[in-house]
């Protein structure tokens, strides 16, 4: 895991100071909310529904034992004892006090953590592959790479004024766990005649108008990477629309000039950023990837005892092949049947970082679906883990399933969202409650967003649900055939929407359609891509 | 009103012309540009500009940044004054893009801004300004 030196310390404490004044300011009434507004979200802070809401940066989604407790101390100490891991693999703390603020960003500072840029119009949280370090199938960590964005876009001067908020995502396998092609830059190391760089992809998104990003460039060196991409920003900082928030993405101004013009334009302004030296040595990406060296690996190639079948159910659901012999990916399902998705409790936290600690050669990452994953568990451990998981109630054995929802926070907590998104998530777990008949359906992406900005990644659902508000009664759309993996793809409306039981019964429906028609090995989606709409429509509406 | 100016010339006096108008004919020292302006059609003509002034009508409105940048870039040397909506916590920014003077609309507090601008001994990137990146102290 990377290390701050003094540098970085030294950034991370300065931004708390000045987070703690300009607060003071606010709290004083010497600026307005308006003017605290720009402030407070460049730092994660965000008035909502009915309090102040914190998202705490988590780069990338790596974490190790000490700041994994942090997270739970905060949440004791500042919150109501829980905190909500997000689809950018951040942390949101929902009850926080605008006095507290600064106390909280100073303790986070004491573990090398910050909540810079996880909001406002700048490049956000940089997020990767969450098996990173672990995966057989990457091609070189991807992490290195994103600490190395992470330090570039930290108080980037020229682009923290962006038209609109900039997502980056950097993966280094041809599975794409990272929703890489959803995001507004998304890059895909990989090795051409021997040497690293990457495929470049820009313009990608959800929100009201989904976007999958189109190839901008297939490869650019390492060492040039910096300046291709202060290239593509300053085109759209530039050129990109400023006059409706809603048309304001970088996707919208690729798809309103094309990806070829873009890519000219990139071109151009890359030609002439790369005189001016803006890139760092390699030597600085070498220094970075030394802090992500594979650790100190001493299992033998066991096969755990599967006679507990509660774990052996586990063990099949939830546990992943890894790239070293001995060892397995071991993924926490922060999806009960009847919970909240992604949330977990100070305790619960504790008790995963704990297992990380022992088990895990100190390591934790968060993914973009809301759950917790375990990186480095030799298979000889496996049973601890998950009986140590079991006691905390963090044992449920659905990664991947219909009840592994994701789901934003909707109106519960949100200003923005027109319907609630967890009593339908809980109801849909709820329904399909039987394990039995969960892993018979097999793999099945389902996810809901409360509104149309689709943070609940709706559009990338095999299922997805988006919550809209018809005349003051929530209704919840059905999307089917989305994915964010890589056979990345938007998901269609099937047609008018329900009621929050009908939603339920729909997607119940689906699966019966599924059931009925599924050849071989297909999941749902593939059956829904085979044979289309109808035989759903059919079914649903008939 | 210049209320910060970080450059030991003297101050213009001549009154700034639109870009069109400037391109159009003039032999004017001075030039503002709105957001919508492509900073880049002053490039020919930077050796004789003494003040290019650059609006800020919101401060959410960041094209400013890449406009004074890409002037800093092409070698101009004159001053570079942001005007319009000029917040204080802005400025280091401003300053990092290569702006050397600020006419806000709404009068700053100067101790407010000399703290801004010292409240970071070092930047991560390299951009218009003479600060070292942390790379380059990391690696000489």
């Amino acid at each position: 895991m990377y290390k701050y030196d003094n540098y970085d310390q030294a950034i991370v404490d300065a931004r708390v100071a000045d987070f703690r004044d300009q607060v003071k300011r606010r709290i004083a009434g010497e600026i307005t909310e308006d003017q605290f507004k720009p402030l407070r979200l460049m730092n994660g802070l965000y008035l909502q529904l009915h309090a102040y809401m914190l998202r705490v940066a988590i780069p990338y989604g790596t974490l190790d034992s000490r700041q994994m407790r942090m997270l739970a101390h905060i949440a004791r100490k500042y919150d109501r004892d829980y905190g909500h891991f997000t689809t950018r693999q951040n942390i949101q703390y929902n009850w926080i006090k605008l006095e507290e603020c600064a106390d909280i960003l100073e303790e986070l500072a004491t573990v090398e953590m910050h909540a810079i840029q996880t909001s406002g119009n700048c490049i956000r949280n940089i997020s990767s592959d969450q098996y990173a370090g672990a995966a057989a199938d990457e091609v070189v960590d991807p992490r290195p790479w994103a600490e190395l964005l992470r330090q570039w876009s930290t108080f980037h001067p020229e682009f923290s004024y962006l038209p609109r908020k900039f997502k980056i995502a950097v993966i280094a396998s041809a599975e794409d766990r990272a929703a890489m092609r959803l995001h507004d830059i998304g890059l895909e190391l990989i090795r051409k005649d021997g040497e690293l760089g990457a495929r470049v992809f820009v313009g990608g998104g959800m929100g009201r108008t989904p976007m999958i990003a189109p190839e901008i460039n297939p490869f650019v060196k390492a060492d040039d990477l910096l300046s291709y991409l202060e290239a593509c920003l300053r085109v759209y900082n530039r050129y990109g629309r400023r006059d409706n928030i809603y048309k304001a993405r970088i996707k919208i101004l690729i798809h309103e000039i094309g990806a070829d013009e873009y890519r000219g334009q990139v071109a151009e302004e890359f030609a002439h950023v790369k005189t001016l030296g803006i890139d760092p040595p390699l030597a600085e990406l070498e220094r970075i990837s030394a802090f992500f060296a594979p650790p100190a690996y001493d299992a033998s190639d066991v096969e755990p005892d599967r006679s507990d079948p509660d774990f052996a159910v586990w063990l099949d659901q939830n546990v992943k092949p890894h790239k070293q012999a001995g060892y397995a990916i071991v993924n926490i399902s922060l999806k009960p049947i009847g919970g909240i998705p992604g949330d977990a409790t100070s305790a619960q936290i504790d008790v995963m970082a704990d297992l990380a600690e022992k088990y895990s050669f100190d390591e934790l990452r968060v993914t973009h679906a809301q759950n917790i994953v375990l990186p480095y568990v030799a298979k000889r451990d496996l049973y601890a883990v998950w009986q140590g998981l079991r006691d905390a109630e963090l044992a449920d054995a659905n990664l991947d399933l219909i009840s592994d929802i994701i789901a934003c926070p909707g109106l519960d907590y949100c200003s923005l969202a027109n319907a609630r998104s967890i009593p339908v998530a809980q109801k849909i777990a709820t329904r399909f409650a039987d394990m039995d008949r969960q892993r018979d359906l097999g793999e099945l992406k389902l996810k809901i967003s409360g509104c149309i900005n689709a943070c609940g990644h709706h559009h990338a659902g095999h299922i997805g649900i988006l919550g809209v508000d018809r005349k003051g009664v929530e209704n919840y759309q059905l999307t089917f055939g989305g994915s964010g993996a890589e056979d990345v793809s938007i998901g269609k409306i099937i047609g008018p929407g329900f009621d929050e039981d009908g939603v339920v019964d729909a997607v119940e429906k689906a699966t019966e359609v599924y059931k009925a028609l599924r050849q071989g090995d297909e999941r749902f989606v593939d059956t829904y891509r085979r044979v289309g709409m109808n035989p759903f429509k059919e079914a649903i509406y008939g | 009103m210049v209320e910060f100016r970080y450059r030991s010339d003297e101050v213009t006096e001549q009154p700034s012309v639109t870009l069109d108008a400037f391109l159009d004919q003039s032999n004017a020292t001075a030039v503002r540009l709105e957001p919508d302006d492509d900073a880049r059609a002053l490039i020919p003509f930077l050796d004789r500009l003494t003040l290019i002034e650059v609006a800020f009508p919101k401060y959410r409105d960041g094209r400013g940044y890449s406009a004074a940048r890409i002037l800093r870039e092409a070698g101009y040397q004159g001053e570079l004054r942001a005007q319009g909506d000029v917040l204080v916590d802005q400025i280091a920014f401003m300053r990092r893009c290569g702006f050397d003077s600020f006419a806000p609309e709404a009068s700053l507090n100067p101790e407010a801004v000399a703290r801004a601008l010292s409240n970071y001994d070092h930047v991560y990137q390299k951009a218009a300004d003479a600060a070292v990146p942390i790379w380059k102290l990391r690696h000489g």
